[in-house]
């Protein structure tokens, strides 16, 4: 390692591990401590002593291990994403990173002036003005007053509320709050900012002016940020690298396109391939396969929302091939059908022998979540001669978005992209 | 541009073994700017929305010192002779209002502040700072009361106030009831996040403290050989309320004893900031 590019590492992670008690240890009330003590005098079991489901990794006794020797570098300017599932060790890692809590074992060391934004508003005091609370709150951010003060003028102007900024924020709408809070997040101006993902998708004010503007920023004043967020599609707008968290430990530390991959993959709802072997082999039909995949690429690669989708089908035909035909039903996750579509119309038909077809959704047409599809062979447009529930299941994954739109899901189940037409009148 | 010198420093380190005893003074003078918008948040925020505003701070020590005035005063005969027993009872209520309140105040800070705690870093020793010393203003605002009541006395001829050079010695009092107040407090505090029933407790404990610490009685009136003197001397605050007398009215009494308050005072910061500053750290693990 050279000493030129270890200077450039501003956040070093280094075997980070968390245990935490299970229960509500620490809450305990003194009866509670004086009943325990007497049941052990006793012989008999605490009755506050946990019950632990057995055979679980990360539990042991009544510890839970939610980080297990973590490491990893951030350099200057990075904007490192932080994703993995519920439960991975997401959040632990955040309060960690926030010195909200600390770590067990391990050490995390940091270069410069460090900012963690779990909330906006943290410290608003309803009976102060929205004055008041932007010095209340900037300094409770770290900052100094005199910072605050020299840029009052455009927190104010960002929030967008200065004819009320003299009146106590009790009388604000919960969005006016939001919009102050995020005014003051805007101008922390750290050199480390840790954000949380509720920050970024919550708000798309807040995204085109706060997240285009620190993007911005990291790229030419060597600003980092670490981004702690299970929604795709933020990680991939805004991140170039990312780290996936799996059962408190890392899984994949890496290019963002990769650290969302091996998130997806190690989801065991997904497959986006089939191969039946013998166990669709009748005397009237062989079903080989059936997949998914992104028009032009391996059934490996995840879909994402702007992707052609194809859906291929290799089926070998023993007889009448002619009088049948190819059903599909589209349902999400909780089994509601969204669509039926089928060869029949098209012009290709099914043959005796083995047959390779391909139905492709149009660009976009399938929206961000979890689908499953059954598959059915009809004869003569009247009788299932086969049918099989929930033959595949997928998932259509986040595509990257420009910094500054909505991150969130959009509404809706598809986004047929319509025929328009224009004229001018 | 990297030189070997530099690598290895960093601003922020975050390790499980903390120096939990450190106080962290550079720490929190780099947030002093949030140390003094507390005070001020606490000193605006509380009377807005009351008729009366920040006359409470004076109303409140004053309707209880005539009540004891009146009471203890007037009924049970126990202020001294001599000195008017509204000053007598304000001499006493005075201060200890103000003990009372950094002890019940700093008490519940980690508790009080878990949404701010929970959701961002700076150092924790910031809120229960901040209330001690709002609360210290509100003495400060009280004392000058009662210097106008006194005032007031002597102008109208009831009463020939007359304070000595003990008054100089306020400064000194003032920290010595910090240390012990501020102390218990913290020590409070971070026994009430594993015990909650000694937040019920403390209030309570206090109040019946003090009726044992010469504020309704001047210690002249506890005779040598009364069994309940030894009781009364293992308290603390005695030699401060005695003191405290002494500065503002120039009654006479023992200054030599403030070396045990001092003591104790002293001892109960240390053990109260390492106990705050050891619960801290896993605080945010239990809320």
């Amino acid at each position: 390692m050279t000493m030129g590019s270890d200077r450039d590492v501003v956040v070093r992670v280094e075997d980070v591990h968390k245990r935490y008690r299970l229960g509500t240890i620490g809450r305990t009330a003194l009866a509670d401590e004086i009943k325990g003590l007497f049941a052990r005098s006793m012989g008999r079991p605490d009755p506050r002593t946990q019950i632990t489901a057995p055979g679980e990794s990360q539990k042991q006794g009544e510890y839970f291990w939610s980080l297990r020797g973590v490491n990893f570098e951030v350099r200057r300017g990075d904007i490192l994403g932080i994703i993995g599932r519920n439960g991975a060790g997401k959040s632990t890692l955040l309060k960690l990173l926030s010195r909200i809590s600390h770590p067990t074992k391990g050490t995390i060391s940091m270069r410069g002036k460090v900012t963690s934004l779990l909330e906006v508003g943290t410290g608003f005091h309803p009976e102060l003005s929205g004055r008041e609370n932007i010095f209340l709150n900037g300094t409770i951010m770290g900052m100094r007053k005199a910072d605050v003060a020299r840029h009052l003028d455009e927190i104010i102007a960002f929030s967008g509320i200065e004819h009320h900024i003299d009146t106590p924020i009790k009388r604000y709408s919960s969005g006016m709050k939001v919009r102050l809070g995020f005014a003051v997040a805007a101008h922390l101006d750290p050199d480390i900012l840790i954000l949380d993902e509720v920050l970024a998708v919550g708000d798309a004010e807040f995204q085109k002016k706060c997240l285009g503007k620190m993007k911005e920023v990291s790229s030419k004043e060597g600003r980092t940020v670490l981004f702690v967020s299970h929604n795709m599609a933020a990680v991939k707008s805004l991140c170039q690298s990312a780290i996936l968290l799996e059962k408190g430990e890392v899984r994949y530390n890496g290019d963002t396109a990769g650290a969302v991959n091996s998130y997806l993959k190690g989801d065991a709802d997904v497959d986006n391939y089939r191969h039946f072997g013998d166990a669709y082999n009748t005397d009237d039909f062989k079903l080989i396969e059936v997949r998914l995949n992104p028009k032009g690429r391996s059934y490996e690669e995840p879909l994402d929302e702007y992707d052609e989708v194809e859906i291929h089908v290799r089926l070998e035909m023993k007889q009448a091939a002619d009088r049948r035909k190819m059903t599909f039903v589209l349902s999400n996750e909780e089994g509601i059908e969204y669509f039926t579509f089928s060869n029949g119309q098209s012009d290709a038909q099914l043959r005796n022998g083995l047959n390779h077809l391909v139905c492709t959704f149009p660009k976009g047409f399938l929206n961000v979540g979890g689908y499953h599809l059954s598959f059915f062979l009809i004869e003569d447009n009247a009788r299932t001669v086969f049918r099989e529930d929930d033959i595949l299941a997928f998932h259509i994954q986040e595509g990257k978005r420009a910094v500054g739109s909505w991150l969130g899901r959009e509404p809706g189940f598809i986004k047929p992209r319509f025929q328009w037409s224009h004229a001018q009148e | 541009m990297g030189s070997g010198k530099h690598t290895e420093h960093w601003d922020v380190v975050i390790a499980p073994t903390g120096t939990w005893w450190k106080l962290g003074i550079r720490e929190i003078w780099n947030y002093r700017d949030l140390l003094m918008l507390l005070v001020r948040r606490d000193l605006t925020a509380t009377y807005k929305q009351t008729l009366l505003g920040p006359l409470w701070q004076v109303l409140q020590p004053l309707l209880t010192a005539l009540m004891f005035a009146a009471i203890f005063g007037m009924m049970a005969r126990m202020a001294p002779a001599g000195i008017p027993p509204l000053l007598f009872y304000l001499s006493g209520v005075v201060p200890w209002t103000f003990f009372a309140n950094v002890i019940n105040r700093t008490s519940t800070t980690l508790t009080g502040n878990a949404a701010l705690t929970t959701k961002v870093y700076f150092p924790r020793l910031i809120p229960p700072m901040a209330t001690t010393l709002s609360t210290g203003v509100s003495f400060l605002i009280q004392l000058g009361a009662f210097f106008v009541i006194a005032i007031g006395y002597k102008v109208s001829g009831n009463y020939a106030w007359n304070p000595g050079l003990a008054l100089l010695l306020l400064p000194v009092l003032l920290l010595i009831m910090v240390m012990l107040a501020f102390g218990t407090g913290l020590l409070v505090a971070s026994l009430t996040t594993k015990y909650r029933d000694l937040g019920f407790l403390i209030g309570f404990a206090v109040q019946l403290l003090m009726f044992m610490s010469a504020v309704i009685f001047p210690l002249s009136g506890v005779s040598q050989d009364s069994p309940i003197r030894p009781f009364i001397m293992a308290n603390p605050m005695v030699p401060l309320i005695e003191a405290f007398r002494t500065a503002l009215l120039n009654t006479p009494s023992d200054l030599g004893a403030l070396w045990y308050p001092a003591v104790i005072g002293m001892v109960m910061l240390m053990v109260g900031v390492a106990s705050y500053q050891r619960m801290e750290r896993s605080f945010a693990d239990v809320v």
